[in-house]
């Protein structure tokens, strides 16, 4: 598909759509992250309105790509991104974390069964992504779907992500891409004072993975890392993207303190109105 | 003899000679039978393929087989992914490292998703021997019987652990499988009954005065401790409580009836393992005295497995001495 200026201007308001949602979820729920989600609205708008293959009328389409999100807590970017992509009506992000609601604190398939996993602890997402590559190369060769897998980069600190990587680079799972968002902040602050990750692409690349590095707020560079990625049949692919934490809400955004907590109303009345008057 | 002839047990099982194969053996064969049958059932090892017993699967199907490394928690989640995309996985390691080293990839990326992966733990309990206390599982029922969507199956011999592993396939739930190292005697025969979660009433003596309720290899010893007790007029019931979860109420709780008190025999701390399961069904259902057999607050050590069997007071001694503890008590 052909990533023309109209469609990026498209996909930007659809971007600055999901980031409204994301932040009236989240004053709804009194709890809950809010940088990673609105740091990967522009990641989630690209893959769900431009990259993936998929039908929110069928979301049990065999033949559909599968996408894994590892680190469960930005769930809020996940679950506007399907409202708005048609899977459940928007109105129902209102009842995110509440009891009862499709939209648990951390995704769980058995309340929400168009999602492809439940997830919460880090860690283990490109695991299953790795399985559903392995599996999927088993039944279809080299035809079958893409599996994508999203992780944070706080979780490159486990031990299972290394032992996932090695197993997809040994494999050569050409349908595997997997990425990582790359805003360098964790619960306890910014990832290089925690336990420094870089150099992260070098890491992946001696692990037999093709790497591709991009301003995760770009939709050309990011369109054009997946084409590339998909062109790349030997390996698995890894794109790193480097993310705002927070983008689109200047207050929030670099922030660490904002990983972890939802906006008040006050807080979130703000963000919504500077939203609002963002012209793509 | 007090048999019950429904069982189609091994005549011999009681002759010193006789037959004698390791669990984790039948599961071998199980694991090839559930691959003949069904082109969806993968295997994946955690390098320890030879010594789980997944060989015989990987000659027959090599391209569903995958080598994960030393890597549990790996293990775990990728068998989870496969499963997602309609894959039967078996994942085979020691019981220590799968379930015990990767519990929560178990409990968040199969059971809380309730994929259909069968966890096969092998050298669980003392009697893994000369390798010593960090390859002697004795907790592993304990963490997987609290995991929801998980069936836990802890098969008495060989033949059992074959007819085990090929329902397990079948079941289209998340299973624990738990294996033994060395050989034990052969007390089924391929005529047997097994369903799972259905208990099996091995032993009838006469007038039972008590229960014995046993899994894994140990219940041998069980059923020797009611020949004993029947030779010294005591009768008892021998239950072989083979899946753990869900549990069969039913079966204990018409034994416990008929006979008032009961003896657990476990190769497991007695602390959350299947004594424990036996203990919450009788305590809603029909209180009665119990003797918890299994290892009690320890872990395990290096030595041969008669040793250690003996040593953690899980013999047929032991069994009989409990027995008539329990009897005892009752009021």
């Amino acid at each position: 598909m052909l990533l023309t200026d109209d469609k990026i201007k498209v996909l930007a308001e659809t971007a600055n759509e999901i980031r409204q949602l994301i932040i009236k979820s989240l004053m709804a729920a009194g709890s809950g992250h809010t940088a990673g989600p609105l740091g990967m609205a522009d990641v989630f708008t690209l893959l769900y309105f431009h990259a993936l293959k998929h039908d929110p009328s069928r979301p049990d389409w065999p033949e559909r790509d599968r996408l894994i999100l590892s680190n469960g807590h930005i769930c809020p970017v996940l679950y506007a991104t399907m409202a708005r992509a048609g899977y459940f009506p928007e109105e129902e992000l209102l009842t995110l974390r509440k009891f009862g609601s499709k939209l648990q604190g951390h995704p769980h398939r058995e309340y929400l069964p168009a999602l492809e996993t439940s997830s919460g602890p880090l860690g283990s997402g490109l695991s299953q992504a790795v399985g559903m590559a392995l599996a999927s190369r088993i039944d279809n060769s080299t035809s079958g779907p893409f599996i994508y897998c999203l992780m944070s980069d706080g979780e490159q600190e486990c031990g299972q992500t290394w032992e996932a990587a090695m197993l997809a680079g040994k494999e050569g799972l050409g349908n595997l891409i997997a990425i990582i968002d790359r805003n360098n902040i964790q619960i306890d602050g910014y990832t290089e004072d925690i336990m420094p990750l870089e150099p992260l692409a070098k890491k992946y690349e001696a692990w037999n993975w093709h790497v591709e590095e991009v301003n995760g707020h770009n939709f050309e560079e990011l369109a054009d890392a997946i084409g590339n990625a998909k062109s790349v049949f030997s390996r698995p692919s890894i794109i790193i993207a480097n993310t705002i934490p927070s983008k689109g809400v200047k207050a929030w955004e670099k922030k660490y303190e904002w990983h972890g907590k939802p906006p008040t109303k006050e807080e979130g009345e703000m963000a919504l109105k500077e939203l609002k008057k963002y012209v793509a | 003899m007090s048999l019950n002839p429904k069982q189609k047990l091994n005549d011999k099982l009681f002759d010193v000679d006789v037959e004698q194969a390791p669990i984790r053996n039948g599961f071998g064969d199980g694991l090839l039978a559930a691959g003949e049958a069904d082109p969806q059932v993968v295997a994946l090892c955690a390098d320890l393929t030879e010594s789980a017993r997944a060989e015989k699967f990987v000659k027959a199907f090599p391209e569903r087989f995958v080598q994960i490394g030393v890597a549990e928690q790996n293990l775990a989640s990728v068998a989870s992914g496969m499963a997602a995309m309609g894959k039967k996985p078996f994942i085979t390691s020691y019981a220590m490292f799968s379930p015990g080293r990767n519990w929560e990839q178990i409990r968040t990326t199969i059971c809380y998703n309730d994929r259909p992966v069968i966890i096969a733990g092998s050298h669980a309990g003392v009697s893994v021997g000369p390798d010593g206390g960090t390859h002697q599982a004795v907790e592993d029922l304990a963490i997987t019987r609290v995991v929801p969507n998980l069936t836990v199956i802890a098969p008495c011999d060989a033949l059992e652990a074959k007819r085990a592993t090929i329902e397990a396939a079948k079941l289209g739930k998340p299973v624990y499988l738990r294996l033994a190292r060395e050989k034990t005697p052969i007390i089924t025969t391929d005529a047997s009954p097994f369903k799972i979660s259905k208990a099996n009433l091995l032993w009838q003596g006469e007038a039972p005065q008590v229960t014995i309720i046993a899994c894994g290899g140990v219940v041998h010893n069980a059923l020797v401790a009611a020949k004993e007790l029947g030779e010294k007029g005591i009768g008892a019931e021998v239950l072989n409580l083979h899946t753990i979860k869900p549990i069969d109420t039913k079966a204990i709780v018409d034994s416990v009836k008929k006979t008032g008190a009961v003896v657990t025999v476990e190769e497991h701390q007695v602390a959350g393992g299947m004594g424990s399961a036996v203990a919450e069904v009788l305590a809603g259902k029909l209180p009665a005295p119990i003797e918890f057999i299994g290892v009690h607050d320890q872990f395990g050590q290096s030595g041969t497995p008669a040793e250690l069997i003996e040593h953690y007071r899980i013999g047929v001694s032991h069994i009989v001495a409990a027995a008539k503890k329990a009897i005892k008590r009752k009021k």
